[in-house]
């Protein structure tokens, strides 16, 4: 379910980058990326699980489904809070420093 | 357990490689792409560090959320030695165990999957350039 969730974390941020790139700034391909690196390592957990239990990998317990389906919900939230500290702390829109520095007005201008 | 290291190990060591690839780079290629199929724009050429970036990107983002899950799952704790299943010798081997075969996989799939990419940038590359010369041959004639 974790993988689950977040390969499609991962598909809907690679769907918006595509409509957003190439002129978007705000490090869309990061969190894509982000994600597509978390469903491989998942898919690569999967695998093993798999080798491990069998046709049993897809029947889990109800109580099994829904907290993996709660830690791909975080998870998805994790890496969009990862992305937003990003964007923050490089600022390619400048918004940060331009909220923070007024423009000093000389006496010619005013 | 702790499989989410070795991918971490690999993203340490290509941040570092990018960094000095980074600082080796200087010249950038141009490239002449028909972005809209009509008119020809001068592009630059993508830089390798800026492709070591796609895999620094996959192995930190998909390891700091595989760290999560470890989390969640009660293997990392917040005190020494931060990870449960080094308390004890049993548990310590079977983790050395998982990260020298789930790990070991991760890390390799993720560089695998980045090769691809980095594979697909160049054959486009190659395509618009042998475009480009193409071009300027139909020119010349």
């Amino acid at each position: 379910m974790t993988l689950l969730v977040t390969v499609f974390a991962a598909i809907i941020s690679t769907i918006i980058w595509y409509m957003n790139a190439p002129k978007s700034k705000m490090k869309l391909g990061s969190l894509c990326l982000m994600y597509w690196g978390a469903s491989l390592m998942w898919f690569v957990d999967a695998l093993f699980e798999y080798a491990k239990l069998g046709s049993g990998y897809f029947t889990p317990a109800p109580a099994e489904m829904l907290n993996d389906f709660y830690l791909g919900l975080s998870v998805a939230a994790l890496g969009l809070i990862i992305w937003l500290v990003i964007v923050l702390i490089k600022d390619p829109k400048g918004v940060i420093k331009a909220t923070l520095f007024k423009k000093v007005t000389t006496e010619g201008e005013a | 357990m702790a499989c989410f290291i070795v991918p971490a190990a690999e993203a340490v060591i290509t941040a570092i490689a990018g960094k000095i690839v980074r600082s080796k780079e200087s010249v950038k290629e141009p490239l002449e792409v028909k972005l809209d199929g009509n008119k020809a724009e001068t592009l630059e050429k993508v830089p390798f560090s800026r492709k070591l970036g796609w895999l620094n990107n996959m192995l930190w983002g998909g390891s700091a959320l595989l760290a999560f899950e470890h989390l969640w799952h009660g293997e990392i704790i917040p005190h020494f030695p931060f990870l449960t299943a080094a308390g004890n010798a049993a548990d310590t081997a079977e983790m050395l165990n998982e990260m020298s075969t789930v790990g070991v996989a991760m890390a390799v799939l993720v560089t695998a999957v980045w090769a691809c990419m980095v594979g697909v940038t160049a054959a486009a590359e190659k395509k618009a350039s042998k475009a480009e010369s193409c071009v300027v041959g139909e020119e010349e004639q």
